[in-house]
């Protein structure tokens, strides 16, 4: 045996080459992004000194002059309201396209055929949907759920038929065996045993959606909170209303997550 | 019998929880549609007009075509932006990370305050921090970046986390049992057997972000974003649509040559 042969400590595979390449690259151009970026028109450094003045005054002194704390509370409901239609309307709609896009329920051609149609509306960002729609519907409330809804039924489609194909392969042959319809398969067996799943990636999706109602309300005239935010922010310049409308919203959320992670908790659990 | 008993009492316990759920949504669905002043009615009665319209209108021209070389350029402006938010900010997530996850802390109250952070950046919606940031930056490219990045650390210092926790455990352990020092453990078991996972990750943000940037540049009134506003607020439809087939074609694009790239690395 050769003793003076050194172990070899790092090989060069193609994955650790395509690994190095791609962080190269990325952050090839973040630095380049430095240069290109136009940044003329900005004294950085005095837009910082304000921003933490502003980040401190918002944490500390929120409050509100252009709305009472009920309408704030009711701004907030109907925003969660948008949220739980659209999540509603998106469940429902993606629990009947669903099986058709599971790979063990559905002949590859549709389920290939699903998957892209499903790819090609996660592509268009949410508030494109909306704004597409309101041209059509008029903005309001109508508009922000169709518009929002695509992108959840998108979303729930993938979600769910993943879990559909999760299930046992011998559950599905032994109700064929026993000449169980597909029909029948699909809703007596298939939904049901995998109901822990579409539960939590539903209200997983509906704390998105919340997200998704405020960014709505401030950029494409739905309504709720986000409209109040933006108003606070682009319109009056008021600091200490955005702090208090943001104060407002991280609340909402953080309870939403907590619930969501729960939920994905007693999940694991189950299987 | 009483088996039989039992089955029935199980299958009525099931049909009374199923029906409560449907009363509860259905109680929810009403409340939500006054409170919004939405109509199931309006909403099917709307979706075929909106999409006949869609069809005759919403079709890029030749006018649309003279505004490519403004459109490839936002577009570009905005997949820089995202880049340079997801790479900034998984660059600080990691840092968060290392310092949070229960195999690479240096105390347990430093894991309490990097989850603080992370929650507050992650629970704040990327829009509310462009409001925030429009007051001191104005609308300037800077501001979009700036939140973008602000999400993105919130988002990953998480999955960082659970990385970190999950896959460098037992390298860990080997170099703590050697006596290498809490720099070397990082740098030498670590980084190396988390950084498969860190760019796919990565790889995930600039998928995300460049959709959120647009949404951010409408607010902001930078990127691709603003120029779709522009040409939505001036009615020039077939302009916008180019817009949009723009930006369906990068995000495609871009997830494609994301998973190609994690088929290789992971």
């Amino acid at each position: 045996m050769d003793a003076t042969r050194r172990l070899p400590v790092r090989r060069r595979t193609a994955s650790t080459i395509a690994l190095n390449a791609t962080l190269l690259i990325l952050a090839g151009v973040t630095v380049a992004g430095f240069f290109l970026l136009d940044t003329r028109h900005l004294d950085v450094g005095k837009a910082s000194l304000k921003l933490f003045h502003d980040l401190g005054g918002m944490m500390t002194r929120p409050s509100a002059q252009h709305f009472s704390l009920s309408e704030a509370l009711k701004a907030i409901l109907v925003t969660l309201s948008l949220g739980f239609l659209t999540t509603l309307l998106g469940a429902i709609l993606a629990l009947i396209v669903g099986p058709f896009a599971a790979k063990n329920l559905s002949p590859r051609g549709v389920v290939n055929a699903l998957k892209g149609f499903v790819a090609f509306i996660r592509a268009v960002p949410t508030v494109l949907w909306v704004l597409i729609f309101a041209i059509g519907a008029g903005l309001g409330s109508v508009a922000a759920v169709v518009g929002m809804t695509f992108h959840s039924f998108a979303y729930l489609v993938k979600a769910y038929s993943e879990a559909f194909e999760e299930i046992d392969a011998g559950v599905i042959e032994a109700l064929k065996a026993c000449g169980a319809g597909w029909l029948t398969i699909v809703v007596r067996a298939v939904i049901p045993s995998s109901m822990g799943s579409v539960i939590s990636w539903t209200f997983m999706r509906f704390e998105i959606n919340f997200t998704n109602a405020v960014a709505m309300g401030a950029a494409a005239g739905a309504g709720g909170i986000g409209f109040d935010l933006f108003m606070a922010s682009g319109f009056y310049f008021n600091i200490g209303e955005v702090g208090y409308i943001t104060w407002l919203i991280l609340l909402v959320a953080i309870a939403l997550e907590i619930g969501a992670t729960r939920l994905k908790q007693t999940r694991h659990v189950a299987i | 019998m009483t088996s039989a008993l039992a089955v029935r009492k199980v299958l009525l316990r099931r049909n009374l929880t199923f029906l409560g759920g449907l009363l509860v949504i259905g109680a929810l669905t009403a409340g939500s549609s006054v409170l919004t002043d939405f109509s199931f009615r309006d909403c099917l009665r709307s979706f075929p007009k909106a999409m006949q319209w869609l069809a005759a209108n919403f079709i890029p021209n030749a006018r649309a075509v003279r505004a490519l070389p403004n459109i490839a350029m936002k577009l570009a402006e905005t997949i820089l932006v995202s880049v340079m938010a997801s790479v900034l900010g998984a660059a600080a997530a990691l840092a968060l990370a290392i310092l949070a996850s229960r195999t690479t802390r240096p105390h347990a109250t430093v894991t309490l305050l990097v989850r603080l952070i992370a929650s507050v950046c992650r629970n704040i919606p990327v829009v509310a921090w462009a409001m925030i940031f429009l007051l001191s930056f104005g609308q300037n490219v800077l501001t979009g970046l700036l939140a973008l990045f602000i999400g993105t650390v919130g988002y990953l210092t998480r999955a960082y986390t659970e990385v970190i926790e999950e896959t460098a455990d037992s390298s860990v352990e080997a170099l703590r049992a050697s006596g290498a020092s809490w720099l070397q453990i990082v740098t030498q078991a670590v980084f190396p057997s988390i950084m498969p996972q860190i760019a796919s990750w990565m790889l995930y943000m600039v998928e995300t972000n460049i959709r959120d940037a647009t949404l951010v540049g409408i607010l902001t009134g930078t990127g691709i974003g603003f120029l779709f506003d522009v040409f939505y607020k001036s009615m020039n439809y077939p302009s916008a649509a180019l817009v949009v087939i723009g930006v369906v074609i990068v995000v495609i694009a871009i997830e494609t040559a994301s998973n190609a790239l994690r088929r290789v690395i992971l």
